[in-house]
Parts: C-alpha cells; structure tokens; sequence
C-alpha cells in the first residue's frame, strides 16, 4: 500500500477540487469522484455454511446471495459480482484491517479476501439526467422497473468494464471503474452530459 | 442485438459475453501417451456444424463466469442455456430449408 502522503486519486491530474461547487444550479449532471474508497476483494462458496457464518460475523451482516444485490452495514458495502465473488466497499480508505480480520476468520476455508483499494475508483453520478446519460453507452436497462434503487450490475459503460450500483435512495449512481479506464471514462461522461449541463460536487 | 441469459446474472445485452467456441472437448488425460494426430485433432480440430452447435460462453463483462450454450448457427437462435459440468441437452436438429413445418 502506497503512503499516505503519496497518495493520489486516479483523477487527481482532473484538479475535481478547483471544479466543486456546493449548489450545481440547473445541471443535468452531477459528478463526483468518491477517491480512495477502500475495497476488499471476497471470494468464497456461497453454498458453505461456515464461510457464510464467518464473513456474516465479521462484517456484521450476511452477504447478499441473490445476483445483483447490494448488503451494506454501517462502514462496508458488500457488492454481488458473481456466484462465488464479492466486493466490499468501505468506509474509511483503510481497506487492510478489514481484508486482514477476514483472511484470518477465513482460515481453514477455501476462501480468500484481497485489498483491491487502489485498483478501481469511483465516479458518482447524479442529477436529474443521470439515467439518461449513463443509458447512452450502458447496454443494461436502466429504467426503474428493471434497475430499482439498491442494484448493482457490473457491464460496460462506453465500452470500460464498470461495477454500477444506485444507491438505496435513488439518489446516485456510484461506478467502480479500473484506475486506467477512469479518466477515459470521466470525460466520456462529461462530453455525454453536455448536453445537459454538467457540474462537479465534492465526494 | 442477443439477450442472452447469463444461468448467473440474468439477463444481459451480447456485448457482454465472449463466444470460445465448441464446447465438450474433454483434454486427453495422459498427453504423452497420444500421437501427434490425436493431438493435433484435440487443438485444432472442430465439427463446425450448420445447424445446432454445442458452445462455451463466457460473461466476460459481466461475472466473468463461463457456462454452455446451444446455438443453431444458421438462425443464432440460441435453444438451451446450461452450466459447465452439465450434460448436453437433448434437441432436436433444427429443420432445414424446405423441408416444411
Ligand atoms: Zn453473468
């Protein structure tokens, strides 16, 4: 893990700060970067009992089994990716105590659990447009009735490899995007919002 | 444009997936013991059917999982979905042109 001090977001040469405003007016869309947002790598078998109880005893909450389902406690967001694999969000950045507590509960099992941190960061994306851009390059159907509040989906967005979850509330979509598609990605959607308006708020 | 569901995830646009071609060719156990033709039939040689085609898919943007899929390669119509491990389906061959309903 790099220090602290050398840290940077995948889309720290954006300057995002300098662009932040409090109130985004009449924009369409609204974009964030969410940097340095932990994440934990899970893999395990979902029809094991024993892992399930560890995993469930560690975070607090049990994993969600359904596919594209979303499980979250009050610091870790754990995300469906498949029918054997995770991927926790947490809150704060410090990702390894997590992985570290969850390897050694793990021990025994076939299972593992992997920082992934800096691997991916996170674009949000929100405003009364958000849909309606993200559908430009998705293949998924976002609409309501298919893609409800709490989804997550990992496909493609402009052709990058995304992991897109709608918060609970509606009120933002979140992608978890590689590093080196980010910033790619981020001026894809703000040439795709154009049209709209687009402002940039603070994480 | 296919919907194709993934036996995982559900649902997904074709773009997500990966099409690795015929599926059900099981890896010689003891390649030392075989002769270059035999595995030379193994690498490279296919059936390349017209008609029902027994395939290897993969969800590559999606959960990265690979599963079997039965395919009519002259109408791509797409006739049983199934996990690796599981035994092929029994379907019957597409009819060709002409021959009526
Ligand atoms: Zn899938």
């Amino acid at each position: 893990m790099p220090e602290r001090y050398l840290r940077q977001s995948a889309l720290a040469h954006l300057g995002l700060e300098s662009r932040a405003v409090d109130d985004p007016g009449d924009a369409g869309l609204v974009l964030c970067e969410r940097a340095h947002l932990g994440k934990v790598g899970l893999r395990g078998d979902a029809g094991d009992k024993g892992f399930l109880d560890a995993v469930a005893k560690e975070l607090g909450f049990a994993l969600p089994l359904r596919p594209n389902t979303v499980a979250a406690g009050e610091d870790v967001t754990a995300f469906w990716l498949g029918p054997n694999e995770w991927l926790l969000a947490v809150i704060p950045y410090e990702g390894t105590p997590l992985a570290e507590d969850l390897d050694k509960a793990l021990t025994g099992l076939h299972a593992g659990a992997t920082v992934l941190t800096d691997s991916r960061t996170v674009i949000g994306v929100s405003g009364p447009a958000a849909r309606d851009v993200l559908a430009k390059g998705c293949p998924l159907d976002l609409h309501p009735s298919a893609f409800p509040s709490g989804s997550c989906a990992q496909s493609l967005l402009a052709k990058a490899d995304v992991l897109i979850y709608l918060h609970e509330d509606g009120g933002r979509f979140d992608l978890y995007v590689p590093r080196s598609y980010a910033d790619y990605l981020w001026r894809w959607l703000e040439d795709a919002g154009a049209e709209y308006g687009v402002a940039v708020s603070g994480d | 444009m296919l919907l194709i569901e993934c036996p995982f995830c559900g649902p997904r646009a074709e773009v997500e997936f990966r099409c690795s071609g015929e599926g059900h060719i099981a890896r010689p156990e003891t390649p030392e013991n075989i002769s270059d033709e035999a595995w030379a039939d193994y690498v490279y040689m296919r059936t390349n059917p017209k008609g029902l085609h027994f395939e290897r898919w993969m969800h590559q943007h999606g959960c990265r999982r690979w599963f079997c899929v039965a395919r009519d390669t002259v109408t791509h119509k797409i006739r049983a979905i199934y996990k690796l491990g599981e035994a092929k389906p029994a379907l019957d061959e597409p009819k060709t042109e002409g021959e009526g309903a």
